[in-house]
């Protein structure tokens, strides 16, 4: 996904030209904007994975520095979270991986949206110990780990032996693990 | 049998309580801001609660297909600690957010100056933000107290209208009535007022801007009165069409005069990949 593509998903929305147009006047317009768009621009889906909402939002954060992306992480509701961690990926400033601090912020939550969101493709900033147990953390969860960036590329023994102790406590208690766990388990113990 | 509780404090229940009310057709709930029995002595703690009541509280409800909205303001009583005075500065960014639908519960507590100045705050922020207000009014002294409230209400300018006066009695009906303001009844275990005192008041003044709510918390309550209620109204001769405008129309009715409140289930929300993913914590 680009951001021109999201805008190109959304050309015609007049209300997200003209907020752009505000923040570019006034930086102070943003949080405001940016807590109404989902509201302005609507929920329904316009690319895959992508609600108007979702991708106004990620527009609006073109351009914005690292300090003001942080704080409306840090003020936004859950909705303006999730949309803040899948805008990551896209966003120049955000390129090296600064935004990494929101990542585990969002990994601490028990918000399954925020978890899985995580664990997208900004999660090549994230060290591998992190990762793993945030991975460990969606099967826990019961969240599909289709949720998981590059899980095949980036799954490793380490993660396998992690995976093979929860499978055996789950058994343990006569319970299973999710049946796309277990693919990946048996992936590594073939 | 649907029902929307109005005023609720679900921060303080379990999920037994959202289990037991999904079970029982209650499928929204408003959570207003309010005291948390503890006193906080700072903003910051303020802030933390309200992005609660905005972030994982909703989350939780949904679990449960509970619709959950919240009113946000500083509460009379708190509002009287000089520390926690920066709670104003705070509210606007929550009056901005989608899940907020009234600024509340405001009021008065022990009617203090430092009450009156604070009420009138958040009365004109409400109307500042287009939008509503859920209005507590004092447990002791509450005929003076909603007197005073419904005054103050008036100077504000804000349309009675937008405005719903709760915890009234058989005692403070009449005078919120009059004033066209919504009225809102606070139904407890064991004192204040029962299933069969509230369908007296039906009775005697109308269903028209009549709201009921559990105003559950964790204090004795039980979130399950306002569908006692409904079979209360029933047992008495009221139609299902008369449950229906009390227990949903009306606080949709209300609510929605904010512009956010949003009952659509949304599948984006709900699903990750055609998989649910609120179960959450197997
Ligand atoms: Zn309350």
């Amino acid at each position: 996904m680009k951001l021109d593509e999201l805008r190109a998903a959304l050309a015609g929305h007049e209300w997200l030209a003209e907020a752009e147009v505000r923040v570019k006047a006034d930086p102070a317009a943003l949080p405001s904007l940016f807590a109404r768009a989902d509201r302005k621009l609507g929920r329904d889906e316009v690319v895959p994975g992508w609600t108007a909402g979702q991708a106004g939002r990620a527009l609006l954060l073109k351009d914005q520095d690292q300090e003001q992306i942080r704080q409306l992480y840090d003020h936004g509701d859950a909705a303006e979270k999730l949309a803040i961690l899948k805008a990551l990926p896209l966003l120049d400033t955000e390129r090296e991986g600064a935004g990494v601090p929101l990542l585990l912020d969002a990994l601490r939550t028990n918000d399954t949206r925020l978890v899985a969101a995580a664990l997208g493709p900004y999660a090549e900033h994230l060290d591998a110990a992190t990762w793993r147990q945030g991975v460990i953390k969606v099967v826990f969860m019961g969240v599909p780990l289709a949720a998981v960036a590059d899980l095949d590329e980036r799954a490793d023994a380490e993660l396998a032996t992690m995976l093979r102790s929860l499978a055996d406590e789950r058994a343990a208690a006569g319970r299973d693990m999710s049946a796309d766990a277990i693919a990946l388990l048996n992936r590594w113990e073939a | 049998m649907r029902i929307f509780d109005p005023h609720i404090h679900m921060t303080s229940r379990t999920t037994d309580d959202y289990a037991a009310m999904a079970a029982h057709g209650v499928k929204a709930v408003v959570e207003p801001a309010f005291w948390l029995g503890q006193p906080r002595t700072n903003p910051g703690s303020f802030a933390d609660y309200f992005d609660s009541l905005i972030g994982w509280e909703p989350f939780r409800a949904a679990q449960y297909g509970i619709k959950h909205h919240a009113t946000i303001a500083l509460n009379p009583k708190e509002a009287n600690d000089p520390r926690c005075r920066g709670v104003l500065d705070l509210m606007p960014r929550y009056l901005d957010k989608d899940g907020v639908v009234a600024v509340g519960e405001i009021g008065y507590d022990a009617m203090t100056p430092v009450e009156d100045e604070v009420f009138a705050a958040q009365l004109a922020m409400a109307v500042e933000f287009e939008l509503p207000a859920l209005v507590h009014t004092p447990h002791r002294d509450k005929a003076a107290g909603t007197k005073r409230t419904l005054d103050v209400v008036k100077e504000s300018g804000i349309e009675p209208g937008h405005v719903l006066v709760d915890h009234l009695n058989e005692v403070t009906v009449g005078i919120v009535k009059d004033s066209g303001c919504w009225m809102g009844f606070s139904i407890y275990p064991d004192t204040k007022m029962s299933p069969p005192r509230m369908v007296d008041i039906l009775k005697e003044h109308g269903l028209e801007r009549m709201l009921v709510n559990s105003a559950a918390d964790w204090g004795k309550s039980d979130p399950l009165l306002t569908v006692a209620t409904a079979e209360a109204m029933l047992a008495a001769g009221f139609t299902t069409d008369d449950v229906d405008l009390v227990l949903w129309q009306n606080p949709v009715a209300f609510y929605a005069q904010s512009g956010k409140l949003d009952l659509a289930e949304s599948a984006t929300e709900a699903t990750f990949e055609g998989s649910s993913i609120l179960r959450g914590g197997s």
